[in-house]
């Protein structure tokens, strides 16, 4: 039994749980009892396997960063989820709940998005699977991300605004909960990450698990050795940093550095650092550690990546740093753009602004010359491209001789 | 023993039992008690106190948005509890508090139940407590209260489940009238008034209000046939304006709802 895995009840340590209302329990109960046993068939192993090879185009490359390696003067190999279908690891998610939504009979699909890369995923397997598909977006969010909103559109799926709050995703998931309750009967509820009432963030943390199975299989294949000494990654809610570090953690070798949104500064009032600033609160069906001011009220989060601007985090992640297993970077806006251009220029690698926020964690670590670091780039920076290119003639000025 | 508000209600009156819900803070911050006043003396049986929270997920609009208005106004459980402070001096009726459950795990679970007793409140709602995890963690520090915690039901429900609830419960049954958020309604469907027959069949040692959807006659006139009562929240709410007189609110409501 892994010291970091889920107990029965859904909890990591004393976060996680399943705080939603009466009307969900039964789904919720449906769900649990059925996501160890249907994951686990060889039939669903066959065709998710299948899928996520012939159709996703997995595996994703394990690329060892020649150049990025010789400025850190450490080992550094990119885990490539940009590289699949759709754009970022989200797929590996989504693909796996469609297939179990089938099985359990469910004929409607809903899901909420932040940047837009879990709709589109999501509307992608919809289409795959010739399911209805409804995403919750907030208002703020389809303005911003105007491209994923019309590739939904164009995949066939309903794209309605959140409209409540700074109508961002917090609000689109309250949104998609508030649908869920209207509809406990035929409706699945896709969650895009490691968050919401258990099983969700097992179940996602699991299907993302194909990352760190791969990342085992490659790293042994290119350096000897299954475990490198450190894991990369970013989190929001968490699910590309889940499937990083899923088989990693009980080996405690393997030291796990996480980055999240810092915004403007984690003292500036405009971040997402749920793991600096957080306490301990329910969110969306979970206790965890909660953006909220005194009295119990969510905060709104900032950051410049539409996909890190969440004021909850996985009840796995609350754990890993009260367990002090994972250390948690907080990560500005700056420094996300100035490791998103390096990376651009000296790997030839447009990241996502999530991606970026990892990436910066290299300038923000010492490593050993030996020491093998394994950093997953989460997704592409095309959704990201109206940001990039605002900063760019910055860039260019200030900072391209010292990239 | 003092016996609680909400079981002596239930003892002299079985039929058309009316709890209203208000949001505490709207539509001014200074508006709770008075709101509570005219609810009592207009002949409410039961007055549901609502605590507004940035995510109420089982809310619709309306409740959604008189709890943002509430929050902009500076409401806060503390503020609450001092505007409540002699409450029981102006008003005699149950009085339940509803709020999700952050706020209250935020305030302090057990300072919060000590703060309601001290004030006379007699039961608690927390939409997004489930039943099981309150039967571990929270039953002995709500009970230690002398508070009554009200469960909901649902459509989705088992009958298991229903029963397991009902021997726990000992005030009254909050039953949700179909798979909804809160909010408007003209009329319950057929297959909503099966389920109301069919848990009224259950023959349950506790009442049962419907809530949820009550909010004209025809709805209040349907739920109230086949339970104890109804509660009404989001009609209410969305009637109520700043600067407006609230006892005719309150009459208007009662006239809609009864006809």
């Amino acid at each position: 039994m892994s010291n970091y895995s889920v107990t029965s009840n859904g909890y990591y340590g004393e976060f996680g749980g399943a705080f939603v209302p009466e009307i969900l329990h039964k789904c919720i109960e449906d769900l649990k009892n059925r996501y160890l046993s249907e994951l686990t068939k060889p039939d669903f192993q066959e065709e998710f396997h299948q899928l996520l090879r012939d159709y996703v185009g997995r595996p994703t490359p394990l690329y060892f960063a020649k150049r990025l390696s010789e400025k850190y003067g450490c080992k550094i190999y990119l885990k490539r989820e940009d590289l699949n279908h759709t754009g970022a690891h989200k797929i590996n998610n989504t693909l796996g709940q469609i297939l179990l939504a089938k099985r359990m009979g469910k004929k409607r699909i809903i899901a909420e998005t932040g940047a837009g890369q879990h709709g589109v995923a999501t509307a992608t397997v919809c289409a795959l699977m010739g399911l209805e598909c409804i995403v919750y977006m907030g208002k703020t969010d389809i303005e911003r991300q105007l491209i994923n909103v019309q590739k939904m559109r164009m995949l066939g799926a309903t794209v309605v605004a959140a409209t409540s709050g700074n109508m961002t995703l917090k609000d689109a998931t309250n949104e998609a909960i508030r649908d869920w309750c209207c509809h406990p009967e035929d409706t699945y509820y896709i969650i895009g990450s490691v968050v919401g009432p258990h099983p969700y963030p097992d179940m996602v943390a699991k299907l993302q698990s194909v990352i760190s199975e791969e990342i085992k299989k490659q790293l042994l294949k290119q350096e000897g050795r299954e475990n490198p000494d450190y894991l990369i990654a970013c989190i929001g809610g968490g699910s590309n940093a889940a499937g990083t570090i899923y088989h990693y953690l009980d080996n405690e070798d393997v030291q796990i550095l996480l980055a999240e949104a810092a915004g403007k500064g984690i003292d500036s009032g405009e971040s997402a650092a749920t793991i600096h600033l957080g306490t301990i609160g329910v969110l969306h069906g979970s206790k965890t550690l909660v953006m909220q001011d005194e009295n119990g009220q969510v905060t709104e989060p900032y950051s410049i990546s539409a996909g890190l601007d969440y004021p909850g985090i996985g009840p796995l992640y609350a754990y890993l740093a009260y367990t002090k297993r994972a250390k948690t970077l907080a990560i500005t806006d700056e420094q996300a753009l100035k490791a998103a251009f390096e990376l651009t220029r000296t790997e030839g690698i447009i990241p996502a602004l999530e991606s970026s926020h990892a990436l910066a964690v290299l300038s923000q670590q010492a490593f050993k010359k030996e020491d093998v670091v394994v950093l997953t780039v989460s997704g592409r920076g095309d959704k990201d491209m109206e940001t990039y290119i605002m900063a760019l003639s910055q860039f260019d000025h200030a900072n391209t001789d010292s990239l | 023993m003092h016996m609680n508000r909400i079981k002596m209600l239930f003892e002299h009156k079985t039929k058309n039992i009316l709890s209203v819900y208000l949001t505490a803070g709207y539509p001014d911050i200074e508006s709770t008690v008075e709101v509570i006043e005219r609810l009592a003396e207009n002949g409410v049986d039961m007055i549901e106190i609502g605590i507004p929270y940035s995510d109420p997920l089982a809310d619709g609009p309306v409740i959604q948005r008189t709890s943002q208005q509430a929050l902009e106004n500076g409401m806060t459980i503390s503020v609450l509890f001092e505007q409540l402070r002699v409450i029981r001096q102006r008003v005699s009726v149950p009085l339940v508090i509803m709020s999700y459950f952050n706020p209250i795990l935020i305030y302090g679970f057990k300072r919060f139940c000590s703060k309601c007793k001290e004030i006379g409140i007699d039961g608690l709602i927390i939409p997004d407590l489930p039943f099981d995890e309150y039967l571990t963690n929270y039953k002995d520090i709500i009970k230690g209260e002398n508070l009554e915690f009200i469960s909901l039901i649902t459509p989705q429900t088992s009958e298991d489940r229903i029963r397991k609830i009902d021997t726990e419960t000992d005030a009254f049954i909050y039953m949700v009238s179909s798979a909804s958020t809160t909010g408007n309604r003209d009329s319950f469907t057929s297959e909503n008034e099966e389920y109301f027959k069919r848990i009224k069949e259950l023959k349950l040692n506790n009442p049962c209000l419907i809530g949820f959807g009550v909010s004209n006659k025809v709805t209040y006139d349907q739920a109230s046939h086949y339970s104890n009562g109804v509660i009404v929240g989001s009609r209410f709410m969305d009637s109520l304006k700043k600067g407006m007189d609230i006892d005719q609110a309150i009459k208007n409501l009662l006239s809609v709802l009864r006809g």
